[in-house]
Formats: structure tokens, C-alpha cells, sequence
């Protein structure tokens, strides 16, 4: 177990700047996801953790010392690569045994180990085979149970289940939510997936643009966005965003799940009109895209309504989210309160 | 219709093994004539028309050759430089290629630039400096003057980094991560995943140093370090006649490792050239 803290840490390569002043703590035995889209820095802050990244400037800590220059294998962290990166010539045994042999644990305490792991992720019996006679899945074992059979302070995890089909990658989220109970180590794992970051993190670390936006635990981060990018990230359909009515340029926001075909009270909520566009049945829920004056809206709801029809939609205060021209939050105060009560009005008052 | 098509095809067919069969002719008569003639009397050798088998086995020209060059001192020198010049090659091109495949330095385009120089120039340009390099510091006339030269192998290095290139980065990097060392990576990881390239590389570079004839000649002046190649074509000195009989024997005599060598491998050296790339 561990912590790790990264103190205005900054990587170039070449003259590209990819991150700069990343201050990160990583809290030890949680479960850390770092989350965000493509090219946004995720992998190299986790690269920079390891060590496979120098850092251009700042400093790495774990458990409070200095790791900068030490190399990655004597970092005592343990990594599952994406690809699951099996040494091909290998069998099963010798994967998971070369890191032991390289920090040379004597060969009893070795068996020992490879026997309890493989026992805890079901790989008994495929001790003596070639990583390319496995499947997918199975590969993803072996490479879990190399990193694991090490025993390590810090377990990483670079977007290890983006190579399953949907149902093992929804088993194997259930099995790491396990393995982080049962091991109580630290984990640090990057997605780019929010549904996976929200279903395992503790802590979620979403980035953009080589900056931490918000690091915060799944239900703050759904229920409180510090800003448009985290409260459009996270939920699916995004955010509704209403710009351009407001003063000072504030945005109002509110989530797809919080529109209610009804109409609200003056001091509960605003209502709208508004004409069903579209409507994609998912099973428990249908996606609304709804037409009203002020753009379209997306809603998720469980009230079944055709397509064209005319309604009234309702969005409490409670649930709306307001932002500033700069797009970060702003307090909902009852000044604003006024104003979007006189701007949107109530369709019932009018 | 059918049946007119069938015969195109069955004509095709029959030119297809003609051709091929022809090619084989090409490339096997030689071997066939050496055979033939190493297991002929003189007088066949020499006798018009040509004869194409001889009417009785004549393995006494092998003993001939026996007889007249010694011929285990030669072998012997030809073993000790080949297996040398293959063993250092494997410690030189290993890491060479290794680097150029995945590392980056401000040196690399002009690392691999020699390499392929190398590759490029012939022998015969650079035998003659090498020469004063080496009768300076008195190395002629030994085994170090027909190894050292040979140590560098361009074209397995150029072959080996396409092949390293081809390793996933993230295996190298899950390495590092089980603590393994730069040699160990190369040697415990890399390796073992292009055995076949290697293979290939060595067996090429074997022959090629086997047979090398120039060389030797030129580094070395006297019989107890000289190798096969200079000891066979000593059978075709000093007479008027020339005995092709015994010359042919000789002759089969060195190309009888390379081509067991080949029997044995052949099926490797296959396998690295239409290689797929490691899963």
C-alpha cells in the first residue's frame, strides 16, 4: 500500500508541451481512474508514475520519496498493459515467473506465490501453455497475474479491458472491484470509458488537455461538476447546455434524467414547451431529443410518448447547474434564481 | 467449351513443370557435373564426347586428396574462424540492431547510414587498408586477421532491426517493469522471439565466410592457419594437366558441410523470410 503525489509535474516532448503544472495525489489503498478522451494525458501521467516516461520537470513521489530517477522495475509497482504485453516465447508459468526471478525471490517462495495467484484468477491449468494458445480473456489473466504475483505497492492499469467484448470487459470490472478489495493495494487506472471510471473508481481524476478539470469521487463528480467538461463527460446523453439567454454569458445546465413531462410550480422549477423530435427506445428508458425555442434538448425518461407530440417540460431548480463565461460553475443564488424564472418564465404564468 | 478449357489448363499445366523443371536443370547440373567428375577416372574427365556418369566409381580421388593436401589441418582452421566469426557476430549484431530498432539517439541516422555502408562496399575496396591496419599491429598471418574483419555483419543488422521493429515497445516495456536488465531484455526477451531471423543470419553468414576464399588469401602466408577454400585450390597447382577429377573431389569435400548444413535448416531459413509478424 501507498501513496502517490505528483508536485507540478510537466512532460515535453520535443517542444510540445503535453502537461504542465499536474499536481495529483493519490490517496493510498484507493482506487484511482484516470479518465478523459484520447491525447488528454492520462496515459503519460501513468507512464510518468511507473517511470517508462521521464518527468521534464517536477517532481514524482511514492510513499513520500522522490522516485524520479529510480528506475521503473525498482519502483515496485506493478503495470497491465493494454495489449496485455506477454512475452510470446514464454509459457504461462515463465510470465508471470520472470519478475520474480529478476528480484530474485528464491524459487519455494516462488512456486508459492504463482500457485496462489493463479488459484485466485483460475489459471491452474494453463500454467504449461503459450500465451498465443490462450484467448483473449485468459491472455488478460496472465497479465493480471503477472502484476499481481509481485506483489507490489501500486498496481497500474492502462485501459486493460479495451481489448474484451462487452460482457468479459463487464465481468472482469467486477473481478478488479474484488481484487482491489481483497488486496487493499493501491490502484491507479486509466480509461477513457466513463462508465468504467465511474463503476470502479473511488476516486475519479477526470483530464483534458494535459489538465486535471476535477478529481473527485463518482457521485460528486455526476451529482456536483465543477465545470461544462465534467458535467457533459460524465452521463450519457451529455448535459443539456442552454447559452445565449442569460446575462453575462452564464450558462444554464441541467442532465437528461432531471427533465419531467410536467409542468412546475413558479418556485419549484421553469417549464417549457417543447415538440418530441426523436425518440430511441432503450429498453427501461427512451432518449427524447425534444425541439424548443431555446435549441434542442435531450431527455431520458421512463414515460412513453410518440413521436411529433406536443408537451410541456418541466426542469427543477434544484437540479440545474449554472456556469460562467469562463465555463466553470458559479453559485445559484436566488438573484439568479429570479432571472431565469423571468427569462425562461413558467409556460403556466404566461 | 469445358472441354476446350480443360486442355488450356492442362497445357499450362505441362508448361509449368517444364519451366520449373528447367530451372531445377539450370541449378542442379553443376552440382551433378561435380559430382560426376569427382567420381571419374582422368581419362573420362577429358575424353570427347564428355561423359556424363562415370563407368566405375572412382573413390580414390577422395584418398587422392587426402593425400596430396592435408586436408583435417584445413578444415579444422576453416571450423575455428567460421564458428568464431558467427559467435562474435551474434554479440555485435544483437545489440546493434537492438538500438537502431528501438532506441532514439542523435546518433542513430548516422549509426544506421554506416551500417548500410557497409553493406554496400565491397571487400576488394577495403581489403588493402585493412591489410596495413592489421600488419601494423601484427596481426597477420592468424586466425584474428580472417575473424575481426568479420565480427560487423551489415546485412544482419539491417535484417534483425526489421525484425526487432516489428516487437511490440509495451513487451520491452512490461520488462522493465519485472526489473529486467538491458541485456536481459535483449537476450531473454528479444532474442528467443526472432530465433528463426537468427538462425538465418548465422547459417548465411557461415557459408559466406566458409567460402571465403579472397581473405584468406591475403591475410595469411602460411598452411597451418589457412583454410579450405585456399588448401582445395592448391589441387590444381603446379601441373600441366589439370587433374578436374581430384578438384572435384576436393571441391565436394568443402561444399558437403554447407550443403547438410542446409538440409538440416532449410525449413528455418523459410520460415524467417515469409515471417508474419509476432502476435
Amino acid at each position: 500500500m501507498s501513496s502517490i503525489s505528483l508536485k507540478n509535474v510537466k512532460k515535453m516532448y520535443g517542444n510540445d508541451t503535453v502537461i504542465e503544472g499536474l499536481n495529483l495525489e493519490i490517496k493510498d489503498g484507493s482506487f484511482t481512474v484516470l479518465v478523459g478522451p484520447s491525447g488528454c494525458g492520462k496515459s503519460t501521467t501513468l507512464r510518468m508514475i511507473t517511470g517508462l516516461e521521464t518527468v521534464t520537470e517536477g517532481d514524482v513521489f511514492i510513499d513520500g520519496v522522490r522516485v524520479n530517477d529510480v528506475a521503473p522495475g525498482k519502483r515496485d509497482i506493478s503495470m497491465v498493459f493494454q495489449n496485455y504485453a506477454l512475452y510470446p516465447t514464454m509459457s504461462v508459468k515463465e510470465n508471470i515467473e520472470f519478475g520474480l526471478i529478476n528480484k530474485k525471490i528464491p524459487k519455494e517462495e516462488r512456486e508459492r506465490r504463482i500457485k496462489e495467484v493463479c488459484e485466485v484468477v483460475g489459471l491452474t491449468e494453463y500454467l504449461g501453455r503459450m500465451p498465443a494458445n490462450l484467448s483473449g480473456g485468459q491472455r488478460q489473466r496472465v497479465a493480471l497475474a503477472r502484476a499481481m504475483v509481485k506483489e507490489p505497492k501500486v498496481f497500474m492499469m492502462d485501459e486493460p479491458l479495451s481489448n474484451l467484448d462487452a460482457k468479459l470487459r463487464a465481468a472482469m470490472r467486477v473481478e478488479l472491484i474484488n481484487m482491489h478489495k481483497r488486496m487493499g493495494t493501491t490502484f491507479v487506472y486509466v480509461t477513457h470509458d466513463q462508465v468504467e471510471a465511474m463503476s470502479m473508481a473511488d476516486d475519479i481524476v477526470l483530464m483534458h488537455k494535459g489538465k486535471i478539470i476535477q478529481q473527485s469521487s463518482p457521485a460528486e463528480l455526476y451529482h456536483n461538476p465543477n465545470c461544462i467538461y465534467t458535467a457533459q463527460f460524465v452521463g450519457s446523453p451529455q448535459t443539456n447546455i442552454i447559452d445565449g439567454h442569460l446575462p453575462e454569458e452564464i450558462k444554464l445546465g441541467f442532465r437528461p434524467e432531471k427533465i419531467k413531462f410536467r409542468e412546475m410550480e413558479k418556485e419549484e422549477g421553469i417549464t417549457l414547451d417543447a415538440t418530441i423530435a426523436t425518440r430511441e427506445m432503450l429498453g427501461s428508458e427512451i432518449i427524447y431529443s425534444l425541439d424548443t425555442k431555446y435549441g434542442v434538448l435531450m431527455c431520458k425518461s421512463d414515460v412513453d410518448m410518440p413521436v411529433d407530440s406536443e408537451v410541456k417540460i418541466g426542469v427543477a431548480y434544484k437540479h440545474m447547474y449554472l456556469f460562467g463565461a469562463d465555463t466553470y460553475r458559479i453559485e445559484f443564488t436566488d438573484e439568479l434564481k429570479e432571472t431565469i424564472s423571468s427569462v425562461f418564465g413558467g409556460a403556466r404564468n404566461d | 467449351m469445358q472441354g476446350k478449357n480443360k486442355t488450356l489448363d492442362t497445357c499450362i499445366n505441362v508448361l509449368d513443370i517444364l519451366a520449373k523443371l528447367f530451372v531445377i536443370l539450370i541449378m542442379a547440373f553443376p552440382f551433378f557435373w561435380m559430382i560426376s567428375t569427382a567420381l571419374q577416372t582422368l581419362k573420362e574427365t577429358i575424353s570427347v564426347p564428355l561423359t556424363l556418369w562415370p563407368a566405375e566409381l572412382q573413390w580414390v580421388n577422395f584418398v587422392e586428396v587426402f593425400k596430396k593436401i592435408d586436408v583435417l589441418t584445413y578444415l579444422r582452421n576453416s571450423i575455428i574462424v567460421c564458428v568464431s566469426v558467427v559467435t562474435l557476430q551474434f554479440f555485435v549484431i544483437v545489440p546493434c540492431a537492438y538500438s537502431l530498432a528501438k532506441y532514439d539517439y542523435k546518433a542513430k541516422p548516422l549509426v544506421f547510414a554506416m551500417v548500410l555502408l557497409g553493406q554496400m562496399i565491397p571487400m576488394q575496396l577495403t581489403f588493402l587498408p585493412v591489410y596495413f591496419m592489421f600488419s601494423k599491429a601484427g596481426l597477420i598471418n592468424n586466425y584474428l586477421s580472417m575473424i575481426l574483419p568479420f565480427i560487423s555483419n551489415p546485412f544482419g543488422i539491417f535484417m534483425l532491426r526489421q525484425y526487432f521493429m516489428q516487437v511490440p515497445t509495451e513487451i520491452i516495456e512490461a520488462a522493465k517493469m519485472d526489473n529486467a536488465s538491458e541485456l536481459k531484455v535483449m537476450f531473454k526477451i528479444m532474442v528467443p522471439m526472432v530465433k528463426s531471423a537468427l538462425i538465418t543470419i548465422g547459417l548465411l553468414s557461415f557459408i559466406s565466410n566458409w567460402n571465403n576464399y579472397f581473405w584468406a588469401l591475403i591475410m595469411t602466408n602460411t598452411d597451418s592457419v589457412r583454410t579450405l577454400p585456399i588448401g582445395i585450390s592448391l589441387l590444381k597447382n603446379a601441373e600441366t594437366l589439370q587433374r578436374w577429377n581430384v578438384i572435384m573431389a576436393g571441391n565436394l569435400l568443402l561444399v558437403l558441410p554447407m550443403l547438410l548444413l542446409y538440409i538440416v535448416a532449410s525449413k528455418k531459413i523459410r520460415n524467417a523470410f515469409v515471417y508474419s509478424g509476432i502476435k
